[in-house]
């Protein structure tokens, strides 16, 4: 039953596995689910697992149950005829041998078909949707089994509290908040033993004791922490200006990162060429080769920008968006510098990946791994910057 | 309410749930998963479990997970250094293995002789990978002690609430196996029931000013710590001790500090609210 729902969540991108499917079948199986509404909810519980998919999941159930609306109670009826073959015997054998060929959600398909094809109030009669027919949809009708369209309500129905999306601001792959990126950093940890010996070793004071006769010896060991020192490069003004506060909002979240053993942070703009900029202003300049010359491999390297300027001013001499700087070097030479001297690097891009068909945007993405800046796409490149080389 | 063998759980007395929250809640108990709850600060997730407890009549088992607690200690902890201490002093019979071994909380669970309601509290405070050595536990509901070959089976399975505040991201075989449920932030109207739950009392005028007053300073982004269901209750317990009349809470704010926890909300209230920005 409802399989193509299943399908529909996979399409949308909602994690579904069969397991929670399967946990899913037993709760119908068993009778749970009596209704659309409390369908919807409890397919809700047991198939998606976190509130950032919610939205994905109004969008899948809508497209599945799309222009149907069923008042709980028909529905029930519904889902209790499918039960209880006792039932059928009630039935004429035309509409016997009709219920038999359809399962509910099938009877929900030939419902939608139904609506679309009529476009007139119809009362009476054995197919139209109307009242007091025959057909199975419609209210007030004869057939008992039927779907209730209008007529009575009552609270509001699934279908609607799908249409309403109001999840939509849980969606992972959209904004992020300060606390969203905290905690995606904070997955950037190598827990490595340092500092003084100060933390009791169990195991080793048994083993001590044991070999000591029985005369209690204490054995100390370092505690373990956090040894992951991280680069922040950040582009801004000019292109970035819109992205300015989701820029922000990373700046502030790895700043207040406790457990990041060094934390370092430079601006530049448009691209990185002999000086990166302690300061957004970018008064405070810092020689790039200084740079690349104190901070060891290890650090772990952020750079976020758009990426997307004149090919000129990435690949020539004296290419630099700013007339004065004069480089000598091209942007990209340093850019490909950078990227070999830290083991671990990757490129934020506040741009949605569709927009990423571009020429400067295609060569930087050569040199370093490129991801949105989306939650989804911080995560990926967290991942990418703790694998061990 | 339904009263069949399915829908048990209708919230308590004190505790006021919506209809998705009990549906997940008796989903959970009938299917014998985990049921794992997540939402804002101060919605009310913990006190979900002792509202089941306190509903069905059960025992409430409390495991509370710190940064340090690891997955072994919930079963049971094999207390070494009282066994060394009494080989050296005490008068104990050091063979018999079994009383050195204390169960933990999930063990307390399995071994009790009725079923009882299994709190895992806030699971993202521990480490990452903490969820994943409980998964044969809570899926079996069983856990070997090799120190006495013993296998403690659970009795009855026990309802078990685990919450989370999404610190850490939970493991997709961990998800697998639960019952989600996201509390969102109560509607006006909720809240009203939610706070006569706690004061039948309350007179209305104070209670509409209060409410009014509340939710637009949640609407304030700036704020580090929003106010929430807790923060509200404390808040309005306030005002009906200090005896507040209702026409000086939305005009005054006396007592924000009930609501507004971190220094730098209250000081950005305080600049704000001379100029009366909101």
């Amino acid at each position: 039953m409802f399989t193509d729902f299943f399908y529909i969540l996979r399409k949308n991108k909602v994690p579904v596995s069969l397991v929670e499917w399967m946990t899913l079948m037993e709760a119908l199986a068993k009778g749970h689910i009596r209704n659309l509404d409390e369908f919807y909810f409890l397919a809700r519980a047991i198939l998606v697992k976190s509130e950032a998919y919610y939205d994905q999941y109004d969008i899948s159930f809508q497209e599945y149950f799309q222009g149907v609306e069923a008042p709980e109670e028909i529905a029930q009826e519904v889902m209790d005829w499918l039960k209880d073959p006792l039932n059928r015997m009630l039935l004429g054998e035309e509409a016997q041998a009709l219920f038999d060929s359809m399962d509910f959600d099938e009877l929900m398909k030939e419902l939608e078909k139904r609506l679309r094809e009529q476009t007139e109030q119809h009362d009476g009669g054995g197919h139209w949707i109307g009242r007091g027919g025959t057909s199975p949809f419609g209210h007030s009708g004869y057939h008992p089994h039927g779907i209730r369209i209008g007529g009575q309500g009552g609270g509001r129905h699934a279908v609607q509290i799908a249409q309403e999306r109001r999840f939509k601001n849980y969606r992972s792959d959209l904004t992020l908040d300060v606390r969203q990126i905290g905690v995606a950093l904070k997955k950037l940890r190598q827990l490595r033993r340092t500092g003084p010996e100060d933390e009791l070793d169990l195991e080793g004071t048994i083993k001590a004791t044991a070999k000591n006769a029985g005369d209690l010896d204490f054995i100390w060991q370092r505690s373990r922490k956090n040894t992951v020192k991280l680069l922040l490069l950040m582009d801004v003004g000019g292109s970035m200006e819109p992205y300015a506060m989701l820029c922000s909002r990373l700046f502030s979240a790895a700043h207040s990162s406790t457990h990041f053993k060094d934390f370092q942070y430079y601006y530049f703009h448009n691209c990185i060429y002999d000086n990166l900029y302690r300061d957004i202003e970018r008064e405070d300049a810092v020689s790039t080769v200084h740079l690349l010359r104190t901070l060891e491999p290890d650090y772990k390297l952020l750079v976020v920008g758009d990426a997307r300027m004149g090919p000129w001013e990435l690949v020539e001499r004296y290419g630099a968006i700013n007339y004065y700087e004069r480089n000598e070097i091209p942007g990209i030479i340093w850019l490909r510098r950078i990227a070999d001297h830290f083991s671990h690097c990757v490129w934020l891009n506040p741009d949605a990946p569709r927009f990423w068909i571009h020429a400067t945007v295609n060569m930087i993405g050569r040199l370093f791994p490129m991801y949105p800046l989306t939650l989804e796409g911080l995560e990926q490149s967290v991942g990418k910057l703790v694998v061990k080389k | 309410m339904k009263k069949d063998s399915f829908a048990q759980f209708s919230g308590s007395e004190d505790y006021v749930t919506s209809e998705p929250l009990e549906n997940a809640v008796n989903v959970s108990i009938a299917l014998g998963r985990p049921l794992l709850i997540r939402g804002e600060a101060g919605t009310g997730k913990t006190l979900l479990a002792h509202s089941i407890a306190e509903g069905l009549e059960k025992k409430l088992i409390t495991w509370n997970i710190k940064s340090t607690t690891k997955a072994q200690e919930g079963l049971y902890v094999y207390d070494t250094v009282q066994r060394l201490n009494d080989s050296r002093f005490g008068d104990k019979d050091i063979s018999d293995i079994k009383q050195y071994i204390k169960l933990g909380k999930l063990g307390q669970a399995f071994t009790s002789p009725e079923q009882v309601v299994l709190l895992i509290d806030e699971v993202d405070k521990a480490d990452i990978e903490f969820p994943n050595d409980l998964l044969n536990e809570l899926d079996e509901m069983s856990f070997h002690i090799p120190e006495t070959n013993e296998t403690i089976t659970a009795i009855h399975r026990p309802i078990t609430v685990i919450t989370s505040n999404a610190e850490k991201e939970l493991p997709d075989a961990f998800l697998r196996r639960c019952i989600f449920h996201y509390i969102e932030f109560p509607t006006p109207e909720l809240m009203e029931e939610i706070v006569r739950v706690h004061f039948p009392d309350i007179k209305d005028s104070l209670l509409g000013e209060a409410l009014k007053t509340f939710y637009s300073l949640r609407k304030v982004d700036d704020f580090r710590k929003k106010p929430s269901t807790s923060e509200l209750i404390d808040w309005i317990r306030a005002l009906i001790a200090g005896g507040i009349p209702h026409k000086e809470v939305s005009k005054k704010i006396p007592f924000v500090g009930t609501l507004l926890k971190k220094e730098t909300d209250y000081d950005l209230f305080v600049r704000n609210f001379a100029d009366r920005r909101w």
